[in-house]
């Protein structure tokens, strides 16, 4: 792996999205009228904004960096320069990290409009910081980008790739502790729960919005939530192919 | 161990149930221009990949400046070029440029040098996928170009592009030819045959020919090589009926 190329990867996914202002702008907007549409919903009853606005703040950037991660690398094996790139000397680590690397400023963007329209116009209120509510959102961004790298290798076409999301992503969202507290699912399910990332993240901005000091738990999401990037990620890497049938 | 820039030893490839390229072997010098021809669907693509290392083989040996193709070393010496322009379409000629100019590490100036050689200096500032079909493959040879590697492998390089530009770009890879670079340029248009110094013609998977312009015409009895390919491939089906 090479500094310079990840950072000339990274520098390069960010320079096509700054040629395409309207993915930008959907990726701020998108996340930030879904918290303004909740907020809306939940209009009158505070309590439950305060509730679940912070859960689905974690949820929204996931799911958006997740479609658009699995999207942009189909485009490049489609596209031929993923293959281009792994006949030069480009580390795999290098291709996976630059995405990482260039999605994730992207993401620290979006957590800071979302964060900031959700606790200040849209009135949400959390007992914890609201940095880090800013931090756990941009996680949560950044695992999306992750999975999507990583299970980008698993789609040979566009519309196997967008199936993905209800694949990955929804199964986790039923099982993360919104539809129902984790602690009242079925045993087994229960332990499932254990095994998916979300619920690190959604549990992240309970501890968040219930606890006014920084909770071991919090520690622990954080944690948990931050070593599954790096294992999506290495996973991603491993799984891209110099030599294909 | 030879001296060959490129050294292929029984090669076989088998894709689904077919063998795309069927028992392969050749040699070909250092700074060489050797035109891979034959039509399409005949195995000239899949030939390429396995020289590059993107291709899965079946058996055989693929060894490029005395090392196994796909190996490290080998991947700032040898220049790839797709048949379909492998470029990013939403950023600039130059943008591309230049981000494969880091991914290869490839000297300074290598960009501006690149642009001339393709004669894309004019649009080094417009967005690819706004270019022609032409303009595109040139930024992608460009690409190819930047890292100055010892081996160009150029998958139809010319298809689609105007006399005046084919006559161009082939008289850059004699010119690099002459600067000691290896050259292995396919084409299905058989007329591209005459700017090659060496021949090697391909059908179902199997060299069918190893030769020079003038021999092929020689041995066929034709004036043109379209006659030529046409003439040999009746006299392979002959021989094996």
């Amino acid at each position: 792996m090479s500094p310079r190329r990840t950072l000339a990867t990274a520098a390069r996914v960010l320079r096509q999205l700054r040629h395409d202002p309207r993915t930008v702008g959907l990726l701020v907007a998108v996340p930030a009228v879904l918290m303004g549409l909740l907020a809306w919903i939940l209009h009158g009853r505070d309590h439950d904004f305060d509730k679940f606005g912070p859960q689905l703040l974690g949820i929204f950037p996931l799911v958006v960096m997740f479609l658009v991660t699995s999207v942009a690398t189909l485009r490049e094996r489609a596209g031929g320069t993923l293959e281009r790139l792994l006949t030069m000397p480009m580390g795999k680590a290098d291709f996976v990290f630059g995405y990482a690397l260039a999605f994730g400023l992207a993401a620290i963007v979006q957590a800071l409009v979302v964060t900031g329209l959700s606790l200040g116009p849209y009135g949400m209120t959390v007992r914890g910081e609201a940095w880090l509510v800013v931090v756990v959102a941009v996680l949560d961004a950044l695992l999306g980008t992750a999975l999507g790298l990583s299970v980008s290798a698993l789609a040979k076409t566009e519309f196997q790739a967008v199936q993905f999301m209800p694949a990955f992503i929804l199964p986790q969202l039923l099982l993360c502790g919104i539809v129902v507290r984790r602690a009242a699912l079925p045993g087994f399910l229960h332990a499932v729960s254990y095994a998916l990332p979300m619920s690190y993240a959604v549990d992240a901005t309970q501890q968040l919005s219930a606890h006014a000091a920084v909770t071991t738990q919090f520690g622990v999401d954080v944690m948990v939530v931050a070593a599954f990037v790096v294992a999506a990620l290495a996973i991603g890497a491993a799984t891209l192919r110099r030599r294909t049938p | 161990m030879t001296g060959a820039a490129v050294s292929v030893d029984r090669l076989t490839v088998v894709r689904g149930r077919t063998r795309a390229v069927d028992g392969v072997s050749f040699d070909i010098e250092s700074g060489s221009l050797v035109g891979l021809l034959g039509p399409s669907g005949c195995g000239k693509t899949t030939l390429m990949r396995c020289l590059v290392g993107t291709q899965v083989v079946a058996s055989g040996s693929v060894r490029l400046l005395g090392r196994p193709a796909g190996s490290r070393p080998l991947r700032d010496q040898v220049g790839y070029v797709t048949q379909v322009p492998s470029v990013y379409g939403d950023l600039t000629v130059r943008e591309n440029l230049e981000y494969f100019a880091v991914v290869l590490a490839a000297p300074a100036g290598a960009v501006e040098r690149a642009l001339d050689e393709v004669d894309l200096r004019r649009h080094a500032g417009s967005v690819v996928e706004r270019l022609s079909g032409g303009e595109r493959a040139r930024v992608s040879l460009a690409t190819a170009l930047l890292g100055a590697p010892r081996i160009l492998v150029l998958d139809e390089p010319t298809v689609g592009l105007d006399p005046l530009l084919r006559r161009s770009l082939w008289s850059l890879f004699r010119r690099l030819a002459e600067g000691g670079t290896t050259l292995l340029v396919s084409s299905h248009v058989m007329d591209e045959a005459a700017r090659c110094e060496r021949l090697l013609l391909m059908r179902a998977g199997r060299i069918v020919a190893d030769t020079t312009p003038d021999g092929l015409l020689a041995t066929t009895s034709t004036d043109d090589f379209e006659s030529a390919f046409v003439a040999l491939i009746e006299r392979q089906a002959a021989g094996e009926g």
